[in-house]
């Protein structure tokens, strides 16, 4: 009987993990933004409920700094599928008053997108949001469990998590508190890349190399646009680029890459030398930045 | 490509941050700005060169203690392996965090450092990876630069620590001299030890054979979901715990006992005709049998006994201390059932690793526990099987994974002989599954006395509390079954034998049975005693006195009998025989109904192997 390859091992768990949300919870969503982990993510719902439809709708939490390639696949993904999306976005919430922008072109919408979240989760009365973070992206994300119990406030609890033995997911929960739960917290990004290739998996556009305007800022390139202008001092030029995450345009920055397949890009990947966040302006600020925001309810 | 998960556990003095970190740093797993935030950190703490412990301690709170205090994961990539490194905390009380790395993983690297030899802690992690069934161990025998790389120091602590391995069970390990920190025999191996044959740590963790045992097992695949999107699909979704299953295989659906052939066995990418450990599949069945989440598929043949109660190693989690009269889920593969720890069997000393008596469990305590579930639960022992054998206690008030438990291997002889087979449907499986013994409650006493009024009241509060109940008494009998029969002595006697035979079908069914019969003869009393069963037949004389029914006559029976118009009428024209052997007395004449009624209660509660023992709580599942 043949042996399982890595990347077998590591769906079959994320299956799991995916059907016990389903078995668990009465009103669970699956996070997508079409970013390549929540790709990911969808192949991994289809092995898990197909023939069946996906017992939970897809959510995006939108900021508005969005690469449009994205947000187009990200409806393209979902039509395809025949799934339900929700998108509700940040706009909405500071056109309603719940969040106040604060000035300043590095200002990212990453912090601000946690209201509209935790509105998102009040609206629906969510008990459960599937998300595809991975433990090999940060620090402290390397310490957050596959069910992670968020109290009323949406907030995180480092210190007082749930112990998580076996493959034995406890979701027990009360009214108003609810779960993120992560199925492929034990993917690297190397994996997911392998996954996407072995699957033939459709990305956005701007994953693959493409000339683009962008600026040396903080040892990293950031694509330059309306919304991140260039500074004072900086020098623009047009290079051949990738990018490695689709968040926040605001914080998002790239790699310079002749990658135009998922193959160049896992033998870039292979030989890169900079984790997949580095390209994050945000998580720069503090040492423990990722940490804090976790705790406030951020993914 | 395949996966190896394997845990670390050691104190910080050990050095077990700087091995992972050296693994990853020279099997190249680190990336340059990670580096950088470590140098930076470094700096911040104003430690001296580059510190690699600093790569694996995630959490502020650990950053700044400078201790590792929750279990973090670690993903590093050679050419032929993916590791998942769960790296987990030394100290005593991090005992949960080092079980929760040990439960997955496939291999323990216990570290010792050489200068101080074996240390309790060594003893305390080896007791634990072994209670963990951890199938391989390695003893990497660490800081050997500090003794100069002395193959003498290091066969002195290989020697003292078998002599301790074998008494806790532990599996044959593997020794290693290393230094975490210079780097020999990590990836490299050391010039210094001409005199060591061995594999460096990480060939040893590259070619070691995982995953074999939980093949060749027996299969169990916890049903997780029904996935049904139309009549002409309706598979069961679960990932395989153990064993093999393919195409035309007969399982056996735990806990129905019902089975079923393979019709397919459906993933997205196609069918397939054999599934193995772990794969997540979904299971097509040739018949249309009953199965939800929390079922059990097992092969024919293969199904593991079904008990209520049985003995567990547990390691406890929660701050709430355990405590033996508190209710808790027990969760189980997919299932979650009530249950209660009837008894701690012993605790085990966290240091001596001696056993001791508690009456209570604290936060990483470990001890020996008997656990006494609502529904019957398949008992498969850890040892055997690491997934099925495996579960949670959750505290249903706080919702907290309050302990971990284990099958024990050696249940005790008392429990063996209470088993709940599903294929062959008795009375014991029955009553395990009611919650509660079948038996016989005989009221007897004149007419009017108020048999069937307390009878019906016992009845009413057992059926509250969620006990099978059947409520028989004369007259509903002689208006069926016993139709053909007249009053006359034989006649009654003979509707007295049949009444009692049908007691004691309803008996074995798994009821309680209230009957309440006049049945006034010493004769018919002791016949249907032996009919019914000792064991199972209890006798209530209802022991009102004739004058004070005759003045209820709730039916206008005694008048007629007076009248001549009832002949051979029990108190009036015929006798009655005040019983000798009434397991209860009662009075009615001068209890009000409720004593009655809490009389009869307590006789069952008292005698828990009698009839409607048990009982007590089955309604809510304990």
């Amino acid at each position: 009987m043949g042996k399982l390859t890595h990347l077998q091992m590591l769906e079959s768990e994320s299956i799991h993990v995916m059907r016990e949300v389903a078995g668990q919870f009465e009103r669970p969503a699956i996070l997508f933004s079409g970013g390549k982990d929540s790709i990911v993510m969808l192949r991994l719902a289809e092995k898990a409920f197909r023939p069946g439809r996906f017992p939970m709708p897809l959510v995006h939490v939108d900021t508005g700094h969005n690469y449009p390639e994205v947000i187009d696949f990200r409806d393209r993904r979902a039509a395809q599928l025949g799934e339900k999306l929700i998108v509700r976005s940040v706009e909405d919430s500071i056109a309603r008053g719940r969040i106040v922008e604060k000035a300043g072109a590095d200002n990212s919408r990453n912090r601000m997108q946690i209201t509209t979240l935790l509105d998102t989760v009040a609206e629906f009365r969510f008990d459960a949001l599937l998300g595809g973070a991975r433990r090999d992206e940060e620090k402290a994300r390397a310490k957050e469990r596959f069910f992670s119990y968020r109290d009323e406030n949406g907030q995180w609890d480092p210190k007082n998590q749930r112990p998580e033995l076996w493959n034995l997911y406890n979701g027990r929960h009360n009214a108003g508190e609810h779960f993120r739960v992560f199925p492929i917290s034990n993917w690297t990004e190397m994996d997911v890349w392998q996954y996407i290739e072995q699957e033939k998996l459709e990305i956005p556009s701007i994953y693959y190399a493409h000339k683009r305007r962008v600026a040396e800022r903080q040892g990293v390139l950031m694509p330059i646009s309306d919304l991140v202008p260039a500074k004072e001092n900086e020098v623009v030029t047009e290079l051949t680029v990738r990018f490695r995450t689709v968040g926040d345009i605001t914080c998002t920055a790239c790699v310079e890459s002749d990658a135009s397949t998922a193959a160049d890009i896992i033998t870039e990947t292979a030989a890169a030398r900079v984790t997949e966040r580095g390209s994050r302006v945000d998580d720069k600020a503090s040492e423990a930045a990722m940490e804090d925001r976790k705790k406030e309810g951020y993914f | 490509m395949d996966l190896l998960r394997f845990s670390t556990a050691g104190s910080v003095d050990d050095g077990k941050s700087t091995l992972i970190g050296r693994l990853l740093f020279d099997s190249k797993s680190i990336f340059e700005d990670q580096l950088e935030a470590v140098k930076g950190a470094s700096r911040n703490r104003t430690a001296g060169e580059v510190d690699l412990s600093l790569l694996t301690d995630g959490l502020r709170a650990e950053r700044e203690q400078g201790i590792t205090i929750d279990v973090a994961y670690r993903y590093f990539a050679t050419p032929v392996r993916k590791f998942i490194i769960a790296d987990t905390p030394g100290h005593e009380q991090y005992t949960r965090n080092m079980a929760t790395g040990a439960s997955t993983a496939d291999l323990a690297i216990i570290l010792i450092d050489a200068r101080k030899g074996v240390l309790p802690q060594s003893r305390r992690h080896t007791a634990i990876s072994a209670m963990l069934g951890i199938p391989h161990l390695v003893v990497a025998v660490n800081k050997m630069d500090l003794v100069g790389w002395s193959q003498d120091v290091f066969d002195k602590i290989r020697q003292d620590y078998l002599e301790f391995a074998k008494s806790v069970g532990a599996k044959e390990p593997v020794f290693i001299p290393l230094s975490a920190l210079e780097g020999g025999n990590v990836v490299d191996r050391a010039v210094e030890t001409p005199w060591y044959q061995g594999p460096t740590l990480l060939q040893h963790l590259e070619t070691v054979e995982v995953g074999e045992t939980e093949v060749a097992a027996p299969f169990r695949f916890p049903v997780q979901l029904v996935i049904r999107p139309d009549l002409d699909f309706r598979g069961f979704a679960g990932r395989i715990a153990t064993g093999s299953v393919k195409v035309g295989d007969t399982l056996e659906v735990l806990a129905s006992g019902r089975t079923s052939r393979v019709k397919r066995i459906h993933t997205l990418d196609g069918d397939l005709q054999e599934a193995h450990f772990p794969q997540s599949v979904t299971i097509l069945l040739e018949d249309e049998i009953d199965i939800s989440r929390g079922d059990l598929l097992v092969k024919h043949g293969e199904a593991p006994n079904q008990v209520r109660e049985f003995e567990a190693d547990i390691v406890w989690m929660d701050h709430q201390p355990l405590r033996t009269a508190r209710p808790y889920f027990l969760q189980i593969g997919s299932r979650l059932v009530r249950a209660q720890v009837s008894k701690i069997v012993y605790r085990r000393d966290i240091v001596t690793l001696e056993k001791r008596d508690a009456e209570e469990l604290n936060l990483n305590d470990i001890a020996r526990i008997r656990i006494r579930a609502a529904q019957p639960v398949a008992l498969d022992a850890y040892d055997n099987f690491r997934q099925t054998g495996a579960f949670l206690l959750i505290d249903p008030e706080t919702n907290q994974s309050s302990g971990s438990g284990m099958i024990a291997a050696d249940q005790p002889h008392e429990l063996r002989n209470v088993v709940w087979s599903a294929s062959q449907v008795d009375r014991t499986a029955r009553e395990i599954r009611n919650g509660h013994k079948g038996g016989v409650l005989w009221f007897t006493g004149l007419s009017g006395s108020g048999k069937s009024a307390v009878a019906r009241a016992v009845e009413a509060k057992l059926f509250g509390r969620g006990a099978q109940t059947y409520l028989l008494d004369g007259d509903n009998l002689r208006h069926g079954l016993n139709q053909d029969l007249g009053f006359a002595p034989g006649d009654r006697t003979e509707n007295l034998r049949r009444a009692a035979e049908l007691a004691k079908i309803l008996a074995d069914a798994g009821f309680v049975v209230l009957a309440s019969f006049i049945s006034p003869l010493e004769s018919d009393r002791a016949q249907i005693r032996r009919i019914v069963g000792d064991a199972d037949y209890k006798e209530i004389f209802v022991s009102t006195p004739v004058e004070e029914c005759e003045k209820r006559d709730p039916k206008g029976l005694y008048a007629r009998a007076r009248s001549g118009e009832i002949p051979q009428f029990t108190g009036i024209s015929a006798p009655y025989e005040t019983p000798k052997a009434a397991d209860l007395v009662l009075p009615t004449h001068q209890w009000p109904i409720e004593k009655s009624v809490a009389a009869v209660l307590d006789l069952l509660d008292r005698k828990s192997v009698h009839p409607g023992g048990e009982v007590e709580g089955a309604g809510e599942g304990i």
